[in-house]
């Protein structure tokens, strides 16, 4: 995919340490060349982009785009391989540089200290002959579509969830786009995030690296690239599928009468706020309450008076084994509706969960149902490990 | 009986079954099957108008009903139908999904 500019020579260095690569008649020393005249950006340095990154440094890919603003968190380290225990609090950008230079300084590292946005996506992608998406959102995922289309770069593209992965090439010439696989994105809400749902640790190295395959494939111009076939992979099962992909001829975007020219508003798209639309998060009074909302504090002052209400935890069980507040009843958020006739609506009922997102949908289902006072615990269980008990581990 | 082979994040919704099989001559009626046997799917799969959802998408093997017959696509005793749910995780996923 990527055209050969000037043909780089190799060092004696370099010889030496892609030689494993040399002496494979497919890669040899004009796919050597290649690899280092390929200009690759990765979008996101978490799960997937830990393998990505490592990977396609060491395979002697040249220049190396990484989009990244986030920062790294112990919960990362469980499968962001790229990065160690040493670099909590680092930049991802710059921890996942410092792990690819290290592998590899015969290649350079372009870090881009930023969200890719609608404004800024086409300046980001512009220099680069393919974009690898391992993001973790609708909105980013459908704007990588569009402007990988828009600018006719090919997106190597992969997800996860739990144990399942998917993976395949959008925007290949001829070939479909995202918008022909999902034309729309879930709801906000309908598909848990993986902070709720987790994340085998592993999933991401092994859909990571059919995505850095296909990137080296891609520039090689050998195999069969994974173009019209959506492959899934299924952990538990041991299992790889592939299943048919076309380009939708209705398709928006990439379809023969495209109405979409330009980037539009993802979030909007989605459904979702915009994080630079959304006010900035000003802590809370503590002992925070109103008819709708109560915070971990104010909770904890209510439990200590023994006021009467019903707590719930609409977590899930093996949730409730990592910690729990004392006092809450269990009824897992599935089982809310099923489960509704345990509750009296005539008393008021208050509701956690890990971070609050799932026990506000419980408070509105049992508002609707009926119930008179629901209030839901803001920040939930984390909130209550921040605020009152911080021998309450977080996870 | 036709094999409906589920994801993981409806799993929840089928009593953690990653498979089921169901009779029914056409994809809608193993579908109507599916959601009968298993009703909070309902939601999940259909709009309240009671048309497939359009970010989850269903394979008669390997191939796209879409492209097929959509829901008046035959279903043979021996078919896989695969439902395929858009996911999007793959970052550091903390859950503020900006990212």
């Amino acid at each position: 995919m990527a055209t050969v500019t000037a043909p780089t020579d190799l060092s004696k260095d370099e010889i030496l340490r892609y030689s494993r690569h040399l002496i494979l008649p497919e890669v040899g020393m004009e796919g050597q060349k290649k690899l280092k005249n390929a200009k690759v950006l990765m979008v996101g340095a978490g799960g997937l982009g830990a393998p990505l990154g490592l990977y396609l440094a060491a395979s002697g890919i040249g220049r190396i785009g990484i989009v990244d603003f986030d920062v790294v968190d112990f919960t990362n380290l469980q499968r962001q391989v790229i990065h160690g225990t040493k670099d909590v609090g680092k930049k991802k950008l710059d921890s996942a540089a410092e792990s690819m230079l290290d592998i590899n300084p015969y290649m350079q590292v372009d870090k881009f200290d930023a969200a890719i946005t609608s404004d800024n996506a086409f300046e980001m992608m512009r220099d680069y002959d393919m974009v690898i998406d391992g993001t973790d959102n609708f909105p980013t995922r459908y704007l990588i579509n569009d402007a990988c289309v828009l600018l006719k770069k090919p997106n190597v593209y992969g997800s996860i969830f739990r144990f399942e992965g998917q993976s395949t090439i959008f925007a290949y010439p001829g070939g479909p786009c995202y918008r022909c696989l999902y034309p729309e994105p879930p709801p906000p809400g309908l598909v848990p995030s993986c902070a709720e749902g987790g994340v085998l640790g592993i999933l991401p190295g092994i859909i990571g690296l059919v995505q850095a395959t296909e990137a080296v494939k891609l520039i090689l111009g050998a195999g069969e690239p994974l173009v019209g076939r959506l492959m899934l992979y299924d952990a538990l099962a041991m299992r790889f599928r592939e299943l048919k992909l076309r380009r939708n001829p209705e398709c928006p975007v990439c379809g023969d009468n495209p109405s979409i020219h330009e980037l539009i508003d993802y979030h909007q798209f989605c459904g979702v706020p915009n994080p630079k639309d959304v006010e900035p998060v000003t802590e809370p009074i503590s002992g925070y309450m109103s008819e709708t909302e109560i915070d971990a504090v104010a909770l904890k002052q209510r439990l200590d008076r023994g006021d009467k209400f019903q707590f719930i935890d609409v977590r899930e069980p093996h949730e409730y084994q990592i910690a729990s507040i004392p006092g809450a009843q269990l009824i897992p958020l599935g089982e809310v509706p099923r489960r509704v006739g345990e509750l009296d609506p005539n008393t008021e009922v208050i509701v956690h969960c890990k971070m609050g997102g799932r026990s506000a949908k419980a408070a509105e289902f049992l508002r609707q149902s009926g119930f008179k006072s629901v209030k839901n615990m803001i920040g939930g269980i984390l909130a209550w490990s921040d605020k009152v008990d911080p021998s309450v581990p977080k996870y | 009986m036709a094999k409906i082979l589920i994801p993981t994040p409806l799993r929840q919704f089928t009593d953690k079954n990653d498979s089921v099989e169901l009779a029914g001559a056409t994809v809608a009626e193993v579908m109507a099957a599916l959601t009968q046997k298993f009703p909070d799917l309902r939601k999940q799969l259909f709009n309240d108008e009671g048309k497939m959802r359009s970010f989850v998408n269903v394979y008669l093997n390997d191939e796209d009903i879409r492209y097929l017959q959509k829901d008046a696509t035959a279903v043979a005793a021996s078919d896989t139908l695969s439902i395929v749910p858009s996911i999007a995780g793959g970052s550091h996923g903390d859950g503020h999904g900006s990212h």
